[in-house]
């Protein structure tokens, strides 16, 4: 008896859920914080190659940091908030300049990521059916997305040249559309210089991403959709881009976030000096950081910019899952 | 479970805003030499037609110093678009080279850093003494009053290039000494696709250049004698508007000019598109383009009157390269040993030549290299008619605010705006407005 009571209880221990919560209970922590242990190095790193320098940044935005000081930032005396007052004085021309850059940028992302959502939609609609040439037409699309920035924006800039290039060879002498060549590297016309490259860059990636999620749209919809007298049109209206919205919504978020921070572009088309209607943000914050050298304004603009960019972001997010909440 | 979507959610979008937001810290490249006394680290600036040839000329003369001294030099050559934010970079990280060249017009702007060693007496005299140098080229060696930043290594001088059988045919028999003759020649030249001269408009620095030149001929300056900026002077306007007008109202530069700023300038003149181009030490770049020295004479930079001479006969800026000591390099020894070596009259007579520059050491100076008749205009204008550009901290960023609205203007010129007095006022008031406040 005295050697059967340990197992029995053992064995009533076992069957009652409420006893056996105890002696599990090591073990459930082990399971519920096995997946934290796992993500424990990617948020090391992401601490560390993000979050660090971000405080760092912060930090110097409100130093008053110049070449006197570069070598031994800390050094640097505060500046308080000076650095973000002229940012943001719109009458003084410092903040006027950013201000002014901040609308050029908002333009051409708008157009840019537009443009490129389109485009590559339209591309990977049209080359959903199979036929001949598809997979050839395909890879020549993703061309300009594997190509490296560098070399590819060059080639445009040899493309753009007044005097010897093949925009205003084709434009002017062949078809004869301008009175005479126009400039694009300089002067107004460079914002769609600007907006050519961004958009032959960009749209590949857009069609990629496009032309991946309608591999997930069962075909039986547009059987089914056909039957009922559905045209092209109407099939691309109701199923097409319904289907595709969960895809269009991170497509969209990216492109934007990308376009809005393009540097490699305008930096190599125009080099440091952006003419006045192609200064994006992402040229103009370095031109205060790095070529004027005053770190503590170029830190204090960056920081500007997180900000107004997580704010887009969020609105995004919350606009754009209200939507979905809602769907059936 | 929707609050753990929306922390992922929110991770992702903190990660891809960071990402994109996040200014490139800086990262330490090269590397001094680690406190060894045998071996230096030496960032040159890329001053022959490539890399690859600076190393084939410098790697000899290295190999000529560690034969002497026993000291290896480990040596990098950095295009110019990457060297000032290379030094930059060194100088946040403290992980730079020991020695390393710096464009002259930076110098006052690196001194103020502090990280480059200063040149006292005592260190003049390690190298032989401060009077071996060309007293122009130790002007772009630092602020007036402290103790230079670095030592001259390269000099270099703007002359007028000009294109012998085009300005014959146009009837110009002698080469334009001042500004009207150079007007007066550009037009008689500039018909049917050709052009009177060539110049770089979308290049901030070379625009600095010339239109520092143009306001030192008109008496003026860009900075007060304390340092601040003057922008909007008299004289600065002045020399601004005579320097675009040139395209804008004389018409004898290429509309096309406005664009360039990849030295096409150069190859304009090369192929006889241009007839005059203001260039410093071209030939080696002409030869290569395949023009013959026959073709083309070397005068000097015109003046508003008279000849070129001290004052305001001024014409050109004193250029060239400087040769610096990283402060915190560990091995100041043996890098004091290194710029002994390259500013030595042998060192000097093979660097200079090959680079097809001038020695700013005066006994190297004298070899008959450098006494041919296109060296011969250089020299003078060195000796003679060439001031350093400002020496204030904040010259690179005056060349930018300045260059920029330059290249503006030229925009304007080109697009077939008007560029007026008033124009080139607003422009460069907004430039000083530019400038950082002290």
């Amino acid at each position: 008896m005295t050697a059967t009571a340990p197992t029995a209880e053992a064995a009533a221990r076992k069957s009652s859920p409420g006893a056996a919560r105890g002696p599990r209970r090591p073990g459930r922590i082990r399971r519920v914080g096995l997946p934290y242990l796992l993500l424990l190095p990617a948020v090391l790193l992401e601490l560390l190659v993000h979050l660090v320098p971000m405080v760092i940044g912060i930090v110097m935005s409100f130093k008053e940091l110049t070449q006197f000081y570069i070598r031994d930032w800390g050094t640097a005396p505060w500046a308080g908030l000076d650095n973000y007052k002229v940012s943001v004085d719109f009458d003084a021309p410092v903040g006027a300049a950013l201000l002014h850059s901040f609308f050029v940028t908002v333009a051409f992302t708008v157009l840019s990521v537009g443009l490129c959502w389109l485009l590559g939609t339209a591309a990977a609609i049209c080359l959903q059916d199979t036929f001949r040439g598809r997979g050839l037409l395909r890879a020549l699309f993703l061309v300009p997305y594997a190509l490296p920035v560098y070399a590819a924006v060059i080639t445009w800039v040899f493309m753009f040249q007044h005097d010897n290039g093949l925009v205003n060879h084709v434009l002017h002498d062949q078809l004869g559309l301008t009175d005479k060549p126009s400039f694009w590297l300089i002067g107004d016309n460079s914002f769609f210089a600007l907006l050519t490259v961004s958009v032959w860059k960009g749209w590949p990636f857009a069609f990629l991403i496009v032309m991946a999620g309608l591999q997930n749209i069962p075909r039986e919809l547009y059987e089914a959709a056909a039957l009922d007298g559905a045209g092209m049109i109407q099939q691309v209206r109701r199923i097409t881009l319904p289907s595709l919205r969960p895809v269009n919504q991170v497509l969209v978020l990216v492109l934007f976030l990308w376009t809005f921070n393009d540097f490699n572009t305008p930096f190599v088309l125009f080099g440091k000096a952006a003419p006045e209607a192609a200064d994006l943000i992402s040229v103009h914050i370095y031109q205060a950081s790095f070529v004027t050298w005053n770190f503590g304004t170029g830190s204090a603009m960056s920081v500007l910019l997180l900000l107004f960019l997580l704010a887009v972001t969020g609105v995004y997010l919350v606009l754009t899952s209200r939507g979905r909440r809602t769907a059936p | 479970m929707r609050s753990i979507r929306a922390a992922a959610t929110g991770a992702v979008i903190l990660s891809l805003a960071l990402t994109a937001s996040a200014c490139g810290g800086g990262s330490s490249t090269g590397g001094g030499s680690g406190g060894s006394p045998q071996e230096l680290t030496y960032w040159a600036s890329n001053q022959g037609a490539s890399v690859e040839i600076d190393k084939k000329v410098l790697q000899p003369e290295l190999d000529k110093f560690e034969k002497q001294t026993g000291i290896k030099v480990k040596l990098e050559v950095v295009p110019w678009s990457d060297l000032l934010n290379r030094i930059l970079t060194a100088t946040t990280s403290g992980q730079g080279p020991d020695v390393l060249n710096i464009g002259n017009t930076w110098s006052a702007s690196l001194q103020a850093t502090g990280a480059l060693l200063p040149w006292d007496a005592k260190n003049f005299d390690r190298i032989g003494g401060k009077d071996r140098f060309v007293d122009s080229a130790l002007g772009s060696t630092g602020t007036e009053g402290q103790d230079p930043a670095a030592v001259p290594l390269y000099s270099m001088a703007y002359a007028l290039y000009y294109n012998k059988q085009m300005l014959a045919d146009a009837g110009v028999d002698a080469p334009p000494a001042t500004w009207d003759e150079l007007v007066a020649a550009g037009k008689k030249v500039s018909k049917d696709g050709k052009w009177g001269i060539a110049m770089e408009g979308s290049n901030p620095s070379e625009n600095i250049h010339h239109a520092f030149v143009l306001a030192q001929q008109h008496g003026a300056d860009f900075f007060t004698a304390d340092g601040k900026p003057d922008f909007t002077n008299d004289g600065a306007v002045t020399a601004v508007k005579q320097y675009v007008d040139l395209m804008a109202k004389d018409k004898i530069i290429a509309p096309g000019n406005a664009e360039y700023a990849q030295n096409q300038s150069v190859s304009d003149f090369a192929k006889g598109r241009t007839a005059m181009l203001l260039w410093q030490s071209a030939s080696a770049n002409l030869t290569s383009q395949g023009m013959s020295e026959d073709d083309y004479g070397i005068a000097p930079v015109p003046v508003q009157s008279g000849t070129p001479g001290a004052g305001k006969q001024v014409n050109s800026m004193v250029a060239g390269i400087n040769l610096a000591v990283f402060k915190n390099s560990g091995n100041l020894d043996g890098a004091t040993e290194f710029v002994k070596f390259m500013t030595s009259d042998a060192e000097q007579k093979i660097l200079n030549t090959a680079y097809s520059s001038i020695p700013p050491v005066k006994a190297a100076q004298e070899d008959p290299a450098f006494n041919s008749p296109a060296n011969a205009v250089l020299k003078d204008t060195l000796a003679t008619s060439a001031v350093a550009l400002p020496q204030v901290p904040d010259e690179s960023q005056f060349e930018t605010a300045v260059g920029t609205a330059i290249k503006d203007l030229f925009a304007d010129a080109a697009g077939g705006r008007e560029v007026t007095t008033g124009s080139v006022e607003a422009a460069l008031t907004k430039a000083q407005q530019q400038m950082p406040e002290k």
